[in-house]
């Protein structure tokens, strides 16, 4: 059983969970995951780290309530427990040698995003962050990317935050300033990913995406995560998450990613009914009998 | 030990004595276990076979060396409990090698019964002792501890170590048949065992790969409970190689050996155009949300499973038959496409039977060469070109050749790919100095499973290949004896 030490909504749609998990802790490093399973008849869900404390051995994660289980997962609550937290799975981005780096984020992959940065402005690069969300509401890590980067640019679909546009095209404006990037780096949908791939290709600039596809055991035996890369399958367990971006075939992972969307109705409607029931019961249980009370 | 007077009480019966199944059709409709045991008395008469022949070829036929024609005789006599104490003495998984071992090939094989009848039935028998323990615990562990003594008494107790070993600690890496075995044994030995899994769920292949019809999970939950009950502690959600590497567990965990046993768990693929459409699969990712996950019981378990209608399984082994049956459990019309006769088919008689029985089609001496799909990207079709058999190749099998011109289409919604797996490179990668083979199998000592690495030990599929639970479990108890040595030296 793994506690969950603290629990925090950071938008309508994101939290922010913190979980003892000591050895974990002292061995995860960005770009790596953890899979968790909430209970006996949970699901084995992937998620990136967001930060480490090896210190406090606590590991944390940041996830979008999306899913049944990402959705059950945003009812916990500090004091509560995880039946299962098992990790580090995959490899670390290689970020060792970069000098000039810009780091995009697309929405919740700014939570992955943010510990590469870091590491890399610790490490004595100089990092652009580059972040990307639908509303002003949903812009996650503001203060903390400022921490630990060079420089900012947070993107607006609809331009609420006055910053109207996609990442890609503030990418593009870093690059015609003159911004020389050995390196980039690139966590958020599979079509960001592609479109930042598509235009650092251009200029030849070396790019890892982190690709988060369907898993099941995380250890590399079931195939589920099969990314192809270049000419043949990679699984994104073992082989990555990240890899070269330049090579990965993004129709293909979005088409994969999406073979089990009929499911996941099932799995919600399953979840609401459960809400609901539990919604009568606690009705119930709120009711106050006045039945032989003579009133 | 107590004999059968031959003359007086075999049987002349000249075939096994059948064991109940559920039937065919409605079987194929559940989960439910297939073959049900026998009753004590089907037992009895079936043990009543056994000829208690000299040599007793059986027992050098087991892996692990199983008294077969004792225990056998003492079914024979109604004494069950001692006959459970015998087999559980040698082998630490009976309830589990009762049902899976290819017996064809191994101890039934051999039986000298087998050159004029059929053999006994010994892992029916072996089975039914470890079921029996399994209702009467109490009994089954008195037997034990009496029969300890006994061989103790006799200096015949095979939990004798060389030396003492009660301060020392061994970690045994995944929790497999090798896996297990080695730590139940080193446990006897009074070493302090600690297995790491990487998984949720203790058990390896015995959880996520072989089916609940075939192998209950309740079951194996029963066995490993029992080997922790001779104190083996059990840590789950442990990757060894990113959670630990070896080298930690014995510089920095104190432990004073390593055994590994991560078995052939990295899946092969086809490498054909179109294998990675929506609806296609290999076997592992079927039988891993199924049965580690419980994906046919989806919505109440979490995990879903995909299950087309039309579905073509690839592959001949044990495997392949598994995911198979247990696609049509999901609801599919199944074929197996095998490149081969059914002849050359390595997957066990029974299995291939009882799959045919459930419905299953076979398409031999046919080869996948290219998978069909739609604009969506689901498969629908499996285009095969017809083969042929020629010379008899390396393995001793006659190699397949294509038909020129023959290719055919199956009409598919489903793909599952049951072509063999190889084993996850993770701990040679992070272990310094240990020595592969260039198929990525740990080069390790035959009888002590020693490495090129001092203190580290392996066995089972991954130094050997994929093979079987029995293989694997020779190779845990071969070694936990290297083990004992070395920590004796």
């Amino acid at each position: 059983m793994y506690p969950i030490k603290e629990v925090r909504a950071l938008n309508n749609e994101v939290t922010k969970m913190v979980v003892e998990a000591l050895q974990i802790s002292k061995k995860i490093k960005p770009g790596q995951f953890i899979m968790l399973r909430i209970d006996e008849v949970g699901e084995r869900i992937p998620l990136t780290m967001n930060e480490a404390d090896p210190v406090a051995g606590t590991v944390t994660i940041i996830f979008q309530a999306v899913g049944a289980t990402t959705k059950q997962l945003a009812k916990m609550k500090a004091g509560d427990t995880l039946l299962d937290f098992a990790g580090p799975f995959g490899n670390p981005t290689q970020l060792e040698g970069a000098k000039r780096v810009a780091v995009i984020g697309g929405g919740l992959g700014t939570a992955i995003a943010y510990p590469q940065a870091k590491f890399l402005y610790e490490q004595g690069a100089m990092v652009d962050v580059i972040t990307g969300f639908r509303t002003k509401d949903l812009i996650l890590l503001e203060d903390e990317i400022n921490a630990h980067s060079t420089s900012q640019i947070i993107m607006t679909d609809d331009g609420s935050n006055g910053n109207q546009g996609l990442v890609t095209e503030a990418l593009q404006r870093r690059i015609d300033e003159g911004a020389n990037y050995d390196l980039v780096l690139a966590v958020g949908p599979v079509i960001m990913m592609k479109f930042v791939a598509a235009l650092t290709k251009k200029y030849g600039i070396k790019t890892y995406v982190s690709m988060n596809p369907l898993m099941i055991d995380g250890t590399g035996m079931c195939g589920g995560c099969r990314v192809k890369v270049g000419d043949g399958y990679k699984h994104a367990c073992v082989d990555g998450p990240d890899f070269d971006g330049h090579l990965v075939d993004y129709d293909d992972a979005m088409r994969r990613g999406a073979s089990y969307r009929s499911f996941e109705n099932v799995a919600n409607d399953a979840v609401d009914a459960a809400d609901a029931a539990a919604a009568v019961d606690a009705a119930a249980a709120e009711h106050e009998c006045l039945i032989g009370r003579g009133k | 030990m107590a004999s059968v007077d031959k003359k007086k009480t075999k049987s002349e019966q000249k075939t096994k004595t059948p064991m109940a199944e559920l039937e065919p059709t409605t079987r194929a409709e559940t989960f439910d276990e297939v073959a049900r045991g026998y009753t004590e008395q089907e037992a009895m008469q079936e043990a009543l076979r056994c000829i208690q022949c000299a040599k007793k070829p059986c027992v050098a036929g087991c892996p692990v060396g199983v008294p077969i024609a004792d225990f056998i005789a003492l079914v024979a006599e109604g004494n069950i409990a001692d006959a459970y104490a015998l087999v559980k003495s040698t082998n630490s998984l009976p309830a589990i090698c009762g049902r899976v071992c290819p017996q064809e090939t191994q101890c039934e094989g051999v039986c000298t019964l087998g050159r004029i009848e059929e053999p006994v039935a010994i892992g029916r028998l072996e089975r039914f002792v470890a079921d029996w323990a399994f209702d009467n615990p109490q009994e089954a562990a008195e037997a034990s501890e009496a029969l300890k003594y006994a061989q103790v008494e006799a200096g015949e107790f095979s939990g004798v170590s060389p030396c003492d070993l009660s301060t020392r600690k061994v970690a045994v890496v995944g929790s497999g048949p090798a896996s297990l075995t080695c730590a139940g044994q080193l446990a006897r030995f009074g070493v302090q065992v600690v297995v790491f899994e990487a998984l949720h769920e203790v058990g390896g292949v015995l959880s996520y790969g072989i089916p609940e019809f075939r192998l209950p999970k309740e079951l194996v939950k029963k066995e490993i409970a029992s080997i922790e009950a001779e104190g083996v502690k059990f840590e789950t959600n442990a990757f060894i190689g990113k959670l630990y590497e070896i080298k930690e567990l014995l510089d920095e965990q104190g432990f004073d050996a390593v055994f590994i046993g991560t078995g052939a768990g990295t899946p092969q693929y086809l490498g054909i155009e179109g294998e990675g459409l929506n609806g296609s699969m290999v076997a592992s990712e079927l039988l891993t949300r199924v049965n580690l996950m419980k994906a046919h019981r989806f919505p109440e378990y979490a995990t879903p499973i995909y299950a087309g209608k039309r579905c073509v399984v690839v592959g001949g082994g044990n495997v392949a038959m598994d995911a198979a049956r247990t696609a049509r459990r999901l609801g599919a019309e199944v074929t197996v496409v095998y490149r081969r006769s059914q002849k050359e088919m390595p997957a066990r008689a029974e299995e291939i039977h009882h799959a045919e029985e459930e419905g299953i089609a076979f398409k031999m001496l046919s080869n996948p060469v290219r998978v069909l799909g739609n604009d969506e990207g689901w498969v629908t079709g499996l285009e095969c070109v017809a083969m042929e058999l020629g010379e008899p190749d390396a393995s001793g099998r006659r190699s397949p050749q294509e038909v020129e011109g023959s290719n055919f289409v199956i009409d598919i919604d489903m793909l599952v790919v049951a072509i063999g797996s190889k084993t996850n490179r993770l701990i040679a990668e992070t272990t310094p100095g240990l020595e592969i083979t260039k198929r990525n199998l740990i080069v390790a000592d035959e009888e002590s499973g020693a490495t090129s690495v001092a203190g580290v030990f392996a066995g089972g599929d991954v130094v050997i290949g994929a093979a079987t639970v029995i293989l694997a479990m020779g190779a845990g108890k071969r070694a936990a004896q290297g083990i004992a040595t070395y920590l004796c030296k």
